[in-house]
């Protein structure tokens, strides 16, 4: 039968790889030969400019703006959201100790569960509209109006301050229920008797979460770091709803993808806006190399 | 958009034209066949005409019909279906008018515009509207240098530019020639509640020393005397810091800012009007307002939290079906900042819009023509306003009309500012960036530092970055 296998594998490709070339390929490809150019997004692409766009990029203080707040994102949402969906995927999965050998969450863990997940399904523009009323800046919103009447309200994302703080909490609001759940898959497959030698030994549930669950979890933990980085790139439908004047107050949440976004549709630049594309695409790349071989470890066979 | 306008087929008739005539000359055999080339495929209609008179100014043939295509949004179809055109075949009954209604114009009309057959008279207006300078610039828009220069249908002894406010025919002028009517009319000033003002016992200030005082009676009675929505209408202060400006400093101080003309944001009359601006939003704003979207910040002047808010006629409208009863929609204009102000302080900033035009290679271009007087009478212009709450560039069309107040009192206003009305400025639309950086700037200014020097140098930094990069599209006005 091996002469039937390649039509057999080529006539599965097909259909997605000419879809993955056209719209993803393909559209990389023009990011990279747009970026070269001085256009406007109308008509022929004529004013060859080479690196011009990139050294303007220099000069544009919004870009650098921009990039320290992807950093921010970058370093933060990864590390509260892993630590957060760890603890949570402990308490929910060995937190409750062992009982007749069964290691069990604590009570009602499968209800939290659920719980937890139900921010992932709601979709990204709904979260950014409800969490523009949370963060509301007077009486009416949420939590001012729970702050005590005496208080001067909050401007939340309204202080230059405080704004991207906001958008980094909702993003985390809106992750951690998701790596929840891909932590409790992973915990699942550490078979229980690793825990009840363990617990004979007499470690304490926070030995068992350190010496146990994070080595034998390391590769999920890695690959949600990378997951969650390269949302950390992005964050784009939330600064673009829930935001003072979209990135603002003053550019105080700008962020690269809105940059790109601006520029290309709004205000005609779309060679400077690929020339952004560019530079955020080896962004990611480069981070997803570093971390992926920076967290490098042997990893245990369970 | 440029080149669809443009298409080859255009210089091929062209071309045809000239070798019929050429045949012509020749021999008949030879004119026949290019006649029939010609009918067949792709040449302009012949084009419907009549024996000008007194009656009859455009010259029109009272019995060719007339299509007509309006613009399905906002203002509805209502004014033309049941008011212009029974007033059109009032006048001319044998004249057939052919009414169709878009949502989106350029998706219908330019695929006609291209196959040479354009309906008579269109309403170019909607997301989807096509770039007029375009349609200028491939010669699809009749001149209406006649339409203006003739009497107006129902105003005795008066032309139809004479019926006009102020500017509305350079709007539509390209390169001094008129291309449009631009028929409805914004007019942009302090709204506030006419009602609450009475029973307090307040009346808005014509100058700054007033307006201060004003504002801290208001504010002493618990309401937040100014606001206006940072989070997403920033751009409705702009407005109002560069109105104050172009009343301190005459309408030029817009133009030089249109213009990216270097020193133009440092100009003393901006600085003057920022700083104005800046000691209001230092005293009298509602922090809070910077994290507000529009909705809300209308929503607070409804119920009386907010005495002025910067705005357009468009607002009365906007916010009918949250405004209580009792709650009168009211325009003042922005108080004079100097004493030495080169505008007086009736003068408003007001500019028209909704394009109309006829098109020059449709079956009857003056039938289009026509129809446009029409809309342009006195009556035509009342029923419009009635059914649009909207008013048009017929001035005084609405006078001694009790429509609504908020209507009412715009009206006024246009009719007290008699000749100091200004158009504004442009420069919003033809350079976002700029756009998007005095917005930031505005806000930094009302909520944040109120430094109108620093306001006004950035602004001119943005300015002269926008003028020096080569990527941006310039435009220019006098």
């Amino acid at each position: 039968m091996r002469h039937g296998k390649y039509p057999f594998i080529i006539g599965f490709l097909v259909v997605p790889v000419a879809l993955y070339v056209t719209f993803v390929v393909w559209a990389y490809i023009q990011a990279f030969y747009l970026s070269v150019y001085e256009w406007s997004g109308l008509g022929p692409v004529t004013n060859f400019v080479g690196l011009g766009n990139f050294r303007k990029m220099l000069d544009d203080t919004t870009f650098w703006q921009s990039l320290k707040h992807n950093v921010f994102l970058l370093v933060l949402l990864p590390i509260i959201t892993v630590i957060l969906a760890l603890v949570f995927a402990f308490l929910l999965n060995v937190g409750g100790g062992s009982k007749g050998g069964v290691t069990r969450g604590v009570w009602g863990s499968k209800v939290y569960r659920i719980i937890f997940f139900f921010p992932q399904l709601l979709a990204l523009a709904i979260v950014a509209v409800i969490f523009g009323r949370v963060f509301g800046p007077d009486k009416s919103g949420m939590l001012n109006g729970l702050f005590p009447d005496s208080w001067s309200p909050w401007l939340f994302l309204a202080d230059e301050r405080y704004a991207m703080a906001c958008i980094l909490i909702v993003l985390v609001w809106q992750a951690v229920g998701f790596y929840v759940v891909l932590f409790s898959a992973g915990m699942g497959n550490i078979p229980t008797e690793v825990y009840e030698a363990a617990a004979i030994d007499g470690a304490t549930r926070v030995t068992l979460f350190f010496k146990i669950t994070i080595p034998l979890l390391w590769n999920t933990i890695q690959v949600a770091w990378v997951y969650l980085g390269i949302a950390a790139f992005d964050a784009f439908a939330l600064v673009n709803i829930m935001t003072v004047d979209r990135g603002g107050p003053d550019g105080a949440t700008s962020v690269l993808s809105l940059m790109i976004y601006r520029n290309a549709f709004e205000f005609s630049q779309a060679g400077y806006a690929s020339a952004l594309g560019v530079v955020l695409f080896f962004l990611t790349l480069t981070f997803a190399a570093l971390t992926l071989r920076v967290t490098r470890r042997e990893s245990l066979e369970a | 958009m440029t080149d669809i306008f443009t298409k080859p087929e255009l210089d091929r008739r062209t071309l045809l034209r000239r070798a019929a005539a050429v045949g012509l000359l020749a021999t008949p055999a030879v004119g026949m066949l290019s006649a029939c080339v010609g009918s067949s495929e792709e040449d302009a209609p012949e084009q419907a005409t009549g024996t000008k008179s007194a009656d009859n100014p455009l010259g029109i043939d009272p019995k060719a019909g007339v299509e007509i295509v309006i613009f399905n949004g906002g203002l509805g179809t209502d004014y033309a279906t049941k008011v212009d055109t029974p007033l059109f075949n009032k006048k001319w009954p044998e004249a057939k008018i052919t009414y169709s209604q878009a949502e989106e114009i350029s998706t219908v009309i330019q695929p006609r515009i291209n196959a040479g057959s354009p309906p008579d008279m269109i309403n170019n207006s909607g997301s989807k509207l096509m770039d007029f300078g375009a349609l200028v610039k491939a010669g699809q828009a009749a001149e209406l240098t006649d339409l203006f220069a003739a009497p107006s249908l129902d105003i005795q002894g008066k032309t139809v530019a004479d019926t006009l406010v102020p500017g509305a025919i350079e709007q539509g002028s390209y390169n001094g020639k008129p291309y449009a009517v631009n028929y409805s009319y914004t007019v942009f000033g302090l709204w506030y509640n006419a009602a609450l003002f009475k029973k307090n016992n307040w009346t808005p200030a014509t100058n700054w020393t007033e307006f201060t005082a004003l504002l801290d009676k208001i504010k002493a009675a618990g309401i937040t005397p100014f606001g206006y929505a940072g989070a997403n209408a920033s751009y409705y202060m702009v407005r109002a810091i560069l109105t104050s400006a172009g009343k301190i400093g005459s309408e030029q101080v817009l133009k030089d800012i249109d213009n990216l003309k270097p020193g133009a944001w440092t100009n003393d009359a901006i600085k003057q009007a920022a700083a104005a601006w800046a000691g209001i939003g230092q005293k009298y704003i509602n922090k809070t307002f910077l994290g507000l979207r529009h909705t809300e910040v209308q929503l607070q002047q409804n119920q009386d939290k907010v005495a002025f808010y910067p705005c357009g006629s468009w607002l009365e409208n906007e916010q009918a079906k949250d405004t209580p009863a009792g709650f009168e929609y009211a325009l003042a204009p922005y108080p004079s900042v100097t004493s030495a102000d080169q505008l007086p302080a009736t003068a408003i900033n007001a500019a028209a819009g909704e394009i109309y035009f006829a098109a020059a290679k449709g079956k009857n271009p003056q039938g289009g023509k026509e129809y446009l007087r029409t809309m342009l009478s006195k009556e035509a212009a009342l029923e419009f306003t009635k059914l649009t709450k909207s008013l048009t560039v017929v001035a005084g069309a609405a006078d001694g009309q009790t429509i609504s107040p908020g209507l009412t009192s715009a009206n006024d206003a246009v009719t007290k500012a008699g000749k100091d009305i200004f158009m504004g400025y442009l420069f919003d639309t033809w350079y976002k960036k700029l756009d998007d950086e005095s917005r930031a700037a505005a806000n930094d200014l009302m909520f944040k530092d109120y430094d109108a020097a620093k306001f006004c140098d950035r602004m001119e930094k943005a300015s002269q970055a926008v003028a020096k990069d080569s990527s941006v599209t310039k435009f220019t006005r006098s």
